[in-house]
C-alpha cells in the first residue's frame, strides 16, 4: 500500500512537470475547459436559485386568490366579497389586498406597491425592497418621491428596507399603509385590488375554488397550484433552451478533448518510447495519463465552479440574465442567495471531469504498442 | 564456463517490418556470448546491425527467431511486462541521441527510471547527485538537460543508465559526436565502471573505442551477420 501511494507520488510529480513542459498546449484547452464549467455551472446555479425563489414565492402566497374579470380585464373586487367569500363552508380566513405596479421613470424600473396585510406601516412612511434600496441607493431615513398617476410629486420617508430570505419576492416591493395607498393610486374606497383565501383542509382547495366561482360569477378564482404550473411551465421553457445551447458546447468540448486526447503528439509518443526503455512499465505510463487528464479536469472544474459562483451569486448572473428570466417582471435586479447543493455539484462533475479523464486514458493504450526499441532509432 | 557469460544468443535473427514490402533482415543467424564484467564493442559499418543487436541483446525488442538467455535464463518468449522488469533490474542504455526529457532539469532526468520503484525521495536525491558528483557534473545538476552540451548531455544519459545500478551498461554509438578529449573521457568513465564490476556493451565503428585497451572483446558484423571476433 506504501509503495502504491509512494509509485503515484512520483507519477503525479513527473505529470505537474510534463503538464508545466508543455504548457502552450495545455492552455488553450485548460482556457476551453474552465469556460465549459463556468457557464454550465452558471446555468446551474442560476435555474436551482430561481427555483428555490420561485417556491418561496409559493410559500408565502396564498392557498386561493380571486379576482374580478371585466371583459376580460382585471377589475378591483367590491370590498363586500371578503364577507361573501367568507360564508363559504371550508373557508378559513379571508383578506381583501391592495397592491399594484408603479412605473419609475427616471430609473426605468417597474416597483410593486403594497399594503403590507401583517406590517403596519406609518402615514408619510414607505418600506423598500433591497432591489430598489440599491438601484436608487437609499437608506433608512432617506425622503423618496414617487409621481401619482394624476402628476402630483408624493413625498415619503423610508421607514426601512426589506432584507428577506428570498428577494425574488421582495426586491422591487415598496410597502406603505392603506390610507397613502388609496391616496396615491386614487383608489376607490369600497375596492380592494384582490382577494385571498385559505381553506381549513388543504385538500379541498379544489372544492372551495370552484364554490367560490359559483358564489360570485364574475370571479377569476387562481389556485396556488394554478401559480406552481405557470411557474414550472416558464423555467422549463427557458431551461429547454439553454439545455440546447449546451449540449453544442458540450459537444464541441467533447471534439476538442479527443482530439487533444486521441493525438499522441511525436514528441509525446518518443517520450513515452525513452520512458519504457528506461525501464517504466505501460501501466506506469497509462497512470500518468490519468493524472493528466484528471488534474487538468479538476482544476479546471474548480477554477470554472469559483467563477460561476461569483457569477451567479455576486454579479446576478449577469451574462445570462436574458436567456433564463423574464425580463420586465423581475426587474430592479436581485440578488439569488449564495448556496451550493451537492448534487447539483457532482451531476456537472459527472459530466465535465469524468469524460475528459477517460478520454485522456482511452487513447494512451494504444501507447502499449509504441515498442520500447523505436527510441533506439 | 557458463558461469562467465552472462548474455547469450543462439542463432538470432530480427527482421524489421516482417511481411511487409520494406521488410530489412537487419541481424540473420547469428550465435554470440557476452561476458559477465567485460566490455564487449560492437563494431561495423553504417547499417550492419549493430542497433538492432543490441535492441535484442537489452531486451528492448524481442528476436524473430532464435533465442536470448540472460544468466542462463532463456528470456526470448517473455511477454513484454517480464522484459520491462528485465529491463529496469538488468540493463542501464544510453542512447545514440542521448533522448533526455527536454525541460526537465538533469538531476529530474536522471531520477526517473526509479520513480516506478518509488525508493524514498531523499535516497533518490542523493543517488542521484552522487552519480553526478561521480561524472564531475554536479553543477550542472538543476540545469535543463537543453542548455547542456554535448560531453555533458552524455554523461547525464550514463548517470541516468546508472541510477538503478543495473549490472550492464548498453551504449549505441557513444562517441559519435564527441571530440578527442571528450572520447577519452568516455573511455575513462567507461573503465571505471568496468573496475566497478559492470559488464559493458557498446556499438562503435570508431577505432578509437574498439582499439582502446579496457576493451575485451570485438565483434564485427557486417550485413546483419557476425564477420569477425576477437
Ligand atoms: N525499425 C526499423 N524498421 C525498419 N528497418 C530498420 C529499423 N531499424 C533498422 N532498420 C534497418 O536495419 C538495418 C540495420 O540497421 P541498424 O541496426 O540500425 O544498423 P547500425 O546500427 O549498424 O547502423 C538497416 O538496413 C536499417 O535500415
Ligand atoms: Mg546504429
Amino acid at each position: 500500500m506504501n509503495h502504491f501511494f509512494a509509485r503515484h507520488l512520483y507519477l503525479v510529480d513527473f505529470t505537474v512537470a510534463s503538464l508545466g513542459r508543455r504548457r502552450g498546449r495545455n492552455l488553450g484547452l485548460f482556457a476551453v475547459y474552465v469556460l465549459l464549467v463556468f457557464v454550465l455551472a452558471s446555468v446551474s446555479l442560476m435555474t436551482h436559485g430561481l427555483r428555490r425563489e420561485a417556491q418561496a414565492i409559493l410559500e408565502s402566497s396564498p392557498e386561493i386568490v380571486v379576482q374580478r374579470m371585466i371583459a376580460g380585464r382585471n377589475d378591483p373586487v367590491p370590498t363586500g366579497a371578503v364577507a361573501a367569500i367568507t360564508g363559504i363552508r371550508g373557508v378559513r380566513a379571508v383578506q381583501g389586498r391592495l397592491w399594484g405596479y408603479y412605473y419609475d421613470a427616471g430609473m426605468r424600473a417597474n416597483y410593486t406597491l403594497m399594503v403590507p396585510p401583517d406590517r403596519p406601516v406609518e402615514s408619510g412612511a414607505v418600506v423598500i425592497g433591497g432591489g430598489i434600496a440599491r438601484l436608487r441607493q437609499l437608506d433608512t431615513g432617506d425622503i423618496v418621491h414617487f409621481m401619482a398617476p394624476d402628476g402630483r410629486i408624493v413625498r415619503f420617508t423610508v421607514s426601512g428596507t426589506l432584507d428577506s430570505a428570498s428577494e425574488l419576492v421582495s426586491a422591487d416591493l415598496v410597502l406603505m399603509n392603506e390610507g397613502d395607498f388609496r391616496a396615491f393610486f386614487g383608489f376607490p374606497a369600497d375596492r380592494f385590488t384582490d382577494v385571498v383565501a385559505s381553506v381549513r383542509n388543504p385538500r379541498e382547495v379544489g372544492t372551495v375554488a370552484s364554490k367560490i366561482a359559483l358564489a360570485l360569477p364574475e370571479a377569476r378564482v387562481v389556485t396556488r397550484a394554478d401559480m406552481l404550473r405557470t411557474y414550472e411551465a416558464l423555467f422549463d421553457w427557458r431551461g429547454g433552451m439553454v439545455a440546447v445551447v449546451l449540449s453544442g458546447a458540450v459537444l464541441a468540448f467533447v471534439i476538442l478533448a479527443w482530439d487533444k486526447a486521441a493525438g499522441l503528439s511525436a514528441d509525446e509518443r518518443r517520450e513515452i518510447g525513452v520512458l519504457k526503455a528506461i525501464g517504466w512499465e505501460t501501466s506506469d505510463v497509462i497512470a500518468v495519463k490519468f493524472w493528466e487528464g484528471a488534474l487538468v479536469s479538476l482544476l479546471a472544474f474548480l477554477a470554472g465552479y469559483v467563477l460561476a459562483y461569483g457569477h451567479v451569486f455576486y454579479f446576478s448572473g449577469a451574462l445570462f440574465e436574458p436567456a433564463l428570466k423574464g425580463w420586465a417582471i423581475l426587474y430592479p435586479r436581485f440578488r439569488l442567495v449564495p448556496e451550493i447543493n451537492g448534487q447539483q455539484v457532482a451531476t456537472i462533475f459527472f459530466f465535465t471531469v469524468v469524460p475528459y479523464t477517460l478520454a485522456t486514458i482511452f487513447p494512451i493504450w494504444r501507447a502499449a504498442t509504441i515498442d520500447p526499441d523505436t527510441v533506439m532509432r | 564456463m557458463t558461469d562467465t557469460v552472462l548474455i547469450s544468443l543462439k542463432k538470432v535473427s530480427k527482421i524489421h517490418n516482417e511481411g511487409r514490402p520494406n521488410e530489412v533482415q537487419a541481424v540473420v543467424g547469428i550465435d554470440l556470448d557476452i561476458a559477465r564484467g567485460k566490455v564487449t564493442v560492437l563494431r561495423g559499418a553504417s547499417g550492419s546491425g549493430k542497433t538492432t543487436l543490441l535492441t535484442v541483446i537489452g531486451c528492448l525488442a524481442r528476436p524473430s527467431s532464435g533465442r536470448v538467455a540472460l544468466d542462463g535464463r532463456d528470456i526470448s518468449g517473455m511477454p513484454e511486462r517480464f522484459l520491462t522488469r528485465i529491463r529496469q533490474e538488468t540493463f542501464g542504455f544510453v542512447f545514440q541521441g542521448f533522448n533526455l526529457l527536454r525541460g526537465m532539469s538533469a538531476l529530474d532526468n536522471i531520477m526517473l527510471p526509479a520513480y516506478p520503484q518509488a525508493p524514498p525521495h531523499r535516497w533518490l536525491r542523493r543517488r542521484a547527485l552522487d552519480l553526478l558528483s561521480m561524472l564531475r557534473l554536479e553543477h550542472r545538476a538543476d540545469t535543463p538537460v537543453e542548455m547542456l552540451s554535448g560531453g555533458e548531455a552524455q554523461r547525464t544519459a550514463i548517470a541516468r543508465a546508472l541510477v538503478n545500478d543495473p549490472p550492464i551498461l548498453i551504449a549505441d554509438e557513444p562517441t559519435a559526436n564527441l571530440d578527442t578529449a571528450l572520447t577519452r573521457e568516455f573511455l575513462g568513465i567507461a573503465e571505471t565502471l568496468k573496475a566497478q564490476g559492470k559488464t559493458l556493451i557498446l556499438t562503435s565503428h570508431d577505432p578509437r573505442v574498439f582499439e582502446a585497451g579496457m576493451v575485451d572483446h570485438v565483434v564485427t558484423l557486417r550485413d546483419g551477420r557476425v564477420e569477425e571476433r576477437r
